[in-house]
């Protein structure tokens, strides 16, 4: 039952990432990527990774998908020209490469003098993957990781939000940067257009 | 099931998700060839913290989605950052930074 399990759930993985690299609408790209990510999660809980298979669902095919379609959406996923004009020699050159990894990978895997690869891994013990030791061993051992992660989402929060501010057309006094809140210059909206990032923490437009 | 084929699987993930940075021009997809790769890291990982009966595998892969979600955040806002400017959404035409 669970190779049944696992052959569907690889093939779905493998069909799911060819798709994201082959298909040229970068929203059907998207798409794909959802089907590979849902896959990955099956074969995470054959893995017993309850936790972590519940959290790519969530996480991954949930929000960070949503991101994705918005901004395919907000950019207008424009198809790809199927003939590159440039680099269009180094094409087979990148797809060898590719494959060249993955062989050399494959002799590395199945070449290994880990026996354990061979073996069913280790006997399962009850509590192994759930939310419940997952917390435990980061509020224990995995502590400082725990935290320097936090402040990385918070760091890449506010710089997506500074990366992607709308500007009030360039060179238009509109540019400010972290040094100029640091400066002390007054951050009001002024008359900015409403509706705008600069609501939230633009500088006054004159 | 040996964990030997879960690896084997990674290693293609891995490949395919190489090749995709390679081939494709859009900072989109190229962004989705990343987030395959790294997926392939993680499922690596759980199938070695499976094979030790170890938990620190798992943690490693939470940690690496944490890492995965800020990239996006960025990489996405940079992308908003060009489409704004009026600047091509294409890898091979994004040279100013050549020196």
């Amino acid at each position: 039952m669970a190779e049944v399990i696992f052959f569907i759930a690889a093939i779905g993985a493998i069909a799911g990432a060819v798709g994201t690299v082959a298909l040229r609408n970068p929203f059907y790209s998207v798409l794909a990527l959802v089907c590979h990510l849902l896959a990955l999660a099956a074969l995470f809980l054959l893995l017993r990774a309850e936790f972590v298979a519940a959290a790519q669902v969530v996480v991954y095919a949930g929000a960070v998908m949503v991101l994705y379609v918005f901004v395919v959406a907000y950019v207008g996923g424009s198809d790809e020209p199927l003939t590159a004009s440039t680099g269009a020699t180094l094409r087979p050159v990148s797809l060898l490469f590719a494959l060249a990894l993955f062989v050399e990978l494959s002799i590395a895997i199945i070449g290994t003098g880990l026996s354990a690869l061979n073996s069913n891994g280790a006997p399962y013990t009850s509590g192994f993957g759930t939310p419940a030791e997952v917390g435990a061993l980061f509020l224990t051992q995995f502590l400082l990781a725990f935290e320097i992660a936090s402040l990385l989402l918070l760091i890449a929060a506010v710089g997506a939000v500074i990366l992607a501010r709308r500007r009030a057309g360039l060179g238009d006094g509109g540019e400010f940067s972290v040094a100029d809140v640091m400066r002390g210059q007054p951050i009001t909206a002024g008359d900015a257009p409403t509706e705008t990032m600069l609501e939230a923490g633009g500088p006054s437009q004159r | 099931m040996p964990l030997t084929w879960y690896l084997v699987v990674s290693a293609l993930i891995f490949s395919i998700g190489a090749g995709g940075v390679l081939v494709r021009r859009n900072p989109l997809v190229i962004l989705l060839c990343i987030e395959l790769m790294l997926n392939a890291c993680n499922l690596a990982l759980v199938g070695f913290s499976r094979m030790h009966g170890n938990m620190d595998g798992q943690i490693f892969a939470l940690i690496v989605m944490v890492i995965a979600a800020c990239e996006v955040a960025i990489g996405l806002g940079l992308i908003v950052a060009l489409y704004r400017r009026r600047l091509p959404i294409d890898v091979d035409e994004l040279t100013e930074l050549q020196g």
